[in-house]
């Protein structure tokens, strides 16, 4: 490839420039602070209850997480949630998203601007609104669903299931699905959008059918956008806190069956109602979390990325 | 009570007016502050200014240890009884007020909530205390010939009396916020059972133990509340509670003294309480008084005089009129006759002449370490009440988990 | 071609009809809850426990929760403060983010990777874990109970995940634009004013999904800036909501008021959206 940049000596400024802001920012307010928070898990608290003084314990608090009481029942039952969560969303929620942006891209769709709009409505919301909304709706003594239910005479078939262990998770889950579906639609139909007209042209005159055109054609060309909402429903569900948090409160009722890692570090981290806190399992519980995430982008970083051929248009 | 300058002379300093922040969980109480209680206290105290900042409940404790940390806190805040603030004293945040002149009038087990375990160090000002019973609707009682029971045996009958009648849904009760019944089932009831401090301070010395008969026959009798409430409690909150009481829905609610304003509102109907129940008549009866509320300043603020002095303003008799009145049902845990006005709230304070007042069971001590009794039972009694879990198993895993980690005191 | 012509009309019909049915009812489930709020914060109390299908017409209707919302709370100051927030941090976040978005996708040098691995660890990890440090360093500089002090930690955690999204959109940006710009003379910073366009519907999208969080967030509000005067609109509600929980006319009130703020931001941004997309952003 020719080199357009002359003396290979000359320092690249430019490129400095247009890093450093964020590379300040972001460093100064987001990795310094959670990395002293984090440092927090590898220490222990010493002394009688809540005292301040903490020694050293490497990686002591990560294995208690684990494998010790109390910790790993909590611990490993948040994860299960956790992936729960993430296969609702991944296989309801990007799909259902992916539908929609596939009819939206639609040329000559009339009505398009309103369908977006309309569709992308409850991801402005603000997710304790949701929640509340969905509670209300639920609700056994005046939600409009049991209503509803009990006029088509089938209320047999209401049951609370935000109170219930059985339902819960997936309760909450398809709330969050139905509040974020347009964010994938957003971003798989910008990526649809940008694939030349030509190109889908072309094909259906070769006589292919809209099933054939969206997996021959459409599908490989937005691969990247495949692979950034597969990367960021992984890690949203991962971090997943608000909705556990507003509906079911800290101690993720019923019974613990919501609890995710981000509830369980909150009151952890934080203590209340009745527990006190314990910053050091607390952030240990966050550094967890972290290490899984990681895991999860690294093989996407590694593996996707080798495999997926970026096509320029 | 100082007044700046005397006789219309000049002042003995020349005061900018001192903006203090005062926080706390108590969002709902913002107009009584910002209308009764901060003019009452700014009109003596010419150069000060408070502002009433206060944080939902469900974040306060979080918002309070980052501001702790941060340096960021009020010039005075709320204090939660017992562990979390027992925390935040020991990592040295908090004062100690021991030498204030109106901590004189409270006494040790009021100061119990927030003072060191050796019984020598308090950091916060205690303010309030509320009680449980239950509330219920005069009319409904009335129209169903009902009187309010006693016994168990009578309060079972006149829960019965109500469905059988099927006008009203007998108990106000939901099982989705687990601390409501842990709070109005277990604490709130229990006492009858174990006997009050008796009880309690067997449970802390280790000598009895949650699987004993007086602590699991409490938990069997909430549990028996269950063909008393609406259907599908599971997903009935506790503001939904809230609501059904006063719309008249439900006849009975198990409500804490603190629910009178609330009531007062949006009741149409006399209301009167009753006691929790005991087994025979003539039983002693245990009140749960649960020591709520205090407040301390931040040492390192840059108004310590001035947050000082209100803090200590907190603990006189004038400050506990005004709040016992403004805010009925919120008991003073000052030794002074207060002259509350409204009914309900004379009513609780009535018990008191005849029941032996008791802590909540799981607050002092019980509930430091991993996994707290408190969340334990805030998680294993909604699933005793729904039918899900039985009492004994209940009472099992909670002392196994309290096992787990407690230590008695040694003798 | 005239084949396909005469069957085209009829296909096209077809698939335009169940298109179009599709995403209606998608619409009417994603819109049902929420038009069920409106409706309920302009009914009166017994209606809303005891009639749950009632319309708020002749006596249903009831105006008290927008009095007490209105009346009892600063709503135009908290919504000012929630503006300035929320689109001076995006203009930063979009404006610092597309510059090293730009560099990492552009040039090949040693730290390039690593960066961006250093970047993308930023999506992984809330930064809300760091709320500690964060209320220290702004405590420090005296920025507590400012705006600046809720602009600098929303940068901070906007730029992670748009330096993610824009590095690997702008990766496909062909490298033939940008050489035959540099042989025409321009500087780097030329060339990045000049890519900045074909990445409009990118920085769209970015911009609303970057807006809406940081409009609903309640925590950072809490902890750096509860103040009064700086308060945001999502702070102001939720304490509202804290005073008169129980008040469920106030309460639905309230969070209709909150839903239209969103709402005009996003309708203002659609238009820019819809204009970068039917511009055919990449030709």
């Amino acid at each position: 490839m020719l080199r357009v940049h002359c003396a290979t000596s000359r320092f690249p400024l430019h490129i400095v420039v247009f890093i450093a802001p964020a590379l300040v920012i972001y460093t100064v307010l987001m990795v310094y602070p959670i990395a002293a928070t984090l440092a927090e898990s590898l220490y222990r608290a010493t002394g009688s209850g809540s005292g301040g003084q903490t020694a050293f314990a490497g990686i002591d608090n990560y294995l208690a997480l684990v494998g010790a009481r109390p910790w790993a029942v909590r611990f490993w039952g948040a994860l299960e949630h956790n992936v729960a969560f993430f296969l609702i969303q991944f296989l309801v929620q990007n799909p259902l998203g992916l539908l929609l942006a596939v009819l939206l891209s639609r040329p000559g769709l009339r009505l398009g601007a309103a369908y977006r709009t309309i569709l992308y409505v409850p991801a402005m919301l603000s997710i304790v609104i949701a929640g509340f909304v969905w509670q209300l709706m639920l609700n056994p003594l005046w939600g409009i669903v049991k209503a509803s239910l009990d006029v088509l005479h089938i209320g047999g078939l209401f049951h609370p299931w935000l109170g219930l262990e059985s339902s819960a998770l997936i309760a909450l889950a398809l709330i969050s699905t139905w509040q974020f579906l347009g964010m994938p639609m957003m971003l798989y139909l910008t990526s649809l959008i940008a694939i030349p007209s030509e190109i889908v042209d072309a094909a259906r005159v070769d006589g292919a059918s809209a099933w054939t055109t969206f997996w021959r054609i459409q599908f490989p060309l937005i691969l990247p956008t495949v692979g950034i909402v597969a990367i960021l429903t992984y890690t949203g569900s991962l971090n997943a806190f608000d909705l556990v948090f507003a509906l079911q409160g800290p101690l993720a009722a019923p019974n613990y069956a919501t609890d995710v890692l981000g509830t369980l570090f909150y009151r952890t981290y934080f203590g209340g109602m009745g527990t006190a806190a314990d910053p050091a399992m607390g952030s240990t519980i966050a550094g967890m979390t972290f290490v899984i995430v990681l895991a999860g982008v690294l093989v996407y970083l590694i593996g996707w990325q080798r495999r997926a051929t970026v096509y320029e248009l | 009570m100082v007044a700046l300058g005397a006789n219309g002379g000049p002042a003995v300093h020349a005061q900018t007016p001192v903006n203090l922040v005062l926080e706390s969980w108590r969002v709902e109480d913002a107009a009584i502050w910002e209308g009764t209680i901060i003019p009452a206290y700014q009109a003596t105290h010419k150069d000060v200014t408070i502002t009433y900042r206060p944080t939902n409940s469900s974040f306060y404790n979080a918002a309070l240890g980052t501001e702790l940390q941060g340096g960021t806190v009020g010039d005075v805040f709320a204090c939660q009884p017992f562990d979390t603030s027992e925390a935040f004293y020991n990592q040295g945040y908090l004062p100690k007020i021991n030498d204030m002149p109106e901590l004189a009038h409270f006494s040790a087990l009021a100061r119990s909530g927030w003072t060191t375990r050796d019984g020598v160090n308090t950091y916060c000002m205690p303010v309030a205390s509320v009680m449980e019973g239950f509330t219920y609707n005069k009319d409904a009682f009335d129209k169903l010939g009902l009187t309010p029971p006693n016994t168990r045996a009578e309060f079972f009958q006149v829960l019965d009396a109500i469905k059988k009648d099927g006008t009203y849904i007998p108990l106000a009760m939901g099982t989705y916020d687990g601390w409501t019944v842990g709070d109005r089932g277990l604490y709130s009831n229990g006492p009858n059972f174990w006997k009050g401090e008796e009880g309690r301070q067997a449970l802390i010395g280790g000598t009895a133990k949650l699987t004993d008969p007086q602590f699991v026959d409490a938990m069997r009798f909430v549990a028996q509340w269950r063909p008393y409430l609406a259907a599908d409690p599971e997903a009935i909150k506790y503001t939904d509670t809230q609501e059904m009481f006063p719309l008249g829905q439900a006849a009975i609610m198990p409500a804490g003294s603190w629910e009178i304003s609330l009531f007062r509102q949006k009741a149409k109907f006399p209301m009167g309480v009753f006691m929790p129940p005991v087994a025979n008549p003539g039983d002693q009866h245990y009140i749960d008084q649960q020591i709520d509320i205090a407040f301390t300043y931040n040492p390192k603020s840059a108004n310590v005089d001035a947050a000082r002095q209100f803090v200590d303003w907190l603990g006189t008799a004038e400050f506990a009129t005004l709040y016992s009145n403004a805010l009925p049902g919120f008991f003073t845990l000052g030794d002074y006759e207060v002259q509350v006005a409204d009914p309900l709230a004379q009513e609780y304070l009535s018990w008191l002449k005849n029941a032996k007042p008791t802590l909540r069971l799981a607050e002092q001590y019980l509930s430091t370490g991993n996994p707290s009794l408190e969340s334990d039972l805030f998680t294993l009694m909604p699933q005793v009440l729904n039918g899900t879990l039985a009492p004994e198993d209940a009472a099992r895993m909670a002392q196994q988990d309290l096992d787990s980690w407690y230590q008695p005191p040694q003798r | 071609m005239i084949l396909i012509a005469r069957s085209g009309p009829t296909r096209a019909e077809a698939t335009s009809l169940a298109t179009h049915l599709v995403l209606a009812a998608a619409c009417l489930i994603v819109l049902a809850p929420v038009v069920l709020v409106v409706i309920d914060s302009f009914k009166s109390r017994q209606s809303i426990f005891g009639r749950a299908f009632d319309l708020p017409i002749g006596g249903s209707f009831d105006l008290t929760g927008y009095q007490l919302v209105l009346t009892r709370a600063h709503f135009p100051l908290y919504f000012l403060n929630s503006v300035v927030v929320t689109s001076v941090s995006t203009v930063l976040i979009l404006g610092i983010g597309a510059m090293a978005a730009h560099a990492l996708a552009e040039y090949r040098f040693r730290f390039n990777r690593l960066l961006v691995v250093y970047f993308a660890l930023g999506i992984m990890i809330s930064i809300r874990l760091g709320s500690v440090g964060i209320v220290r360093l702004l405590s420090g500089w005296g920025l507590t109970n400012t705006i600046w002090a809720l602009v600098a930690v929303y940068t901070a955690q906007g730029l992670p995940l748009t330096i993610f999204i824009m590095t690997q959109l702008m990766r496909q940006i062909p490298a033939e634009l940008k050489q035959a710009a540099r042989v025409d003379g321009a500087n780097e910073y030329q060339v990045f004013w000049l890519v900045l366009p074909l990445v409009r519907p990118i920085i769209a999208t970015v911009a609303v999904f970057l807006m809406i969080p940081i409009w609903n967030d309640l925590w950072f509000p809490l902890i750096l800036a509860p103040a009064e005067s700086v308060r945001t609109v999502t702070l102001g509600t939720q304490q509202f909501i804290g005073s008169f929980a129980t008040d469920w006319q106030a309460v639905l009130a309230a969070l209709t008021l909150a839903l239209i703020p969103p709402l005009v931001f996003y309708a203002a941004f659609s238009r820019q959206l819809l204009r970068g997309l039917t511009a055919g952003a990449i030709k």
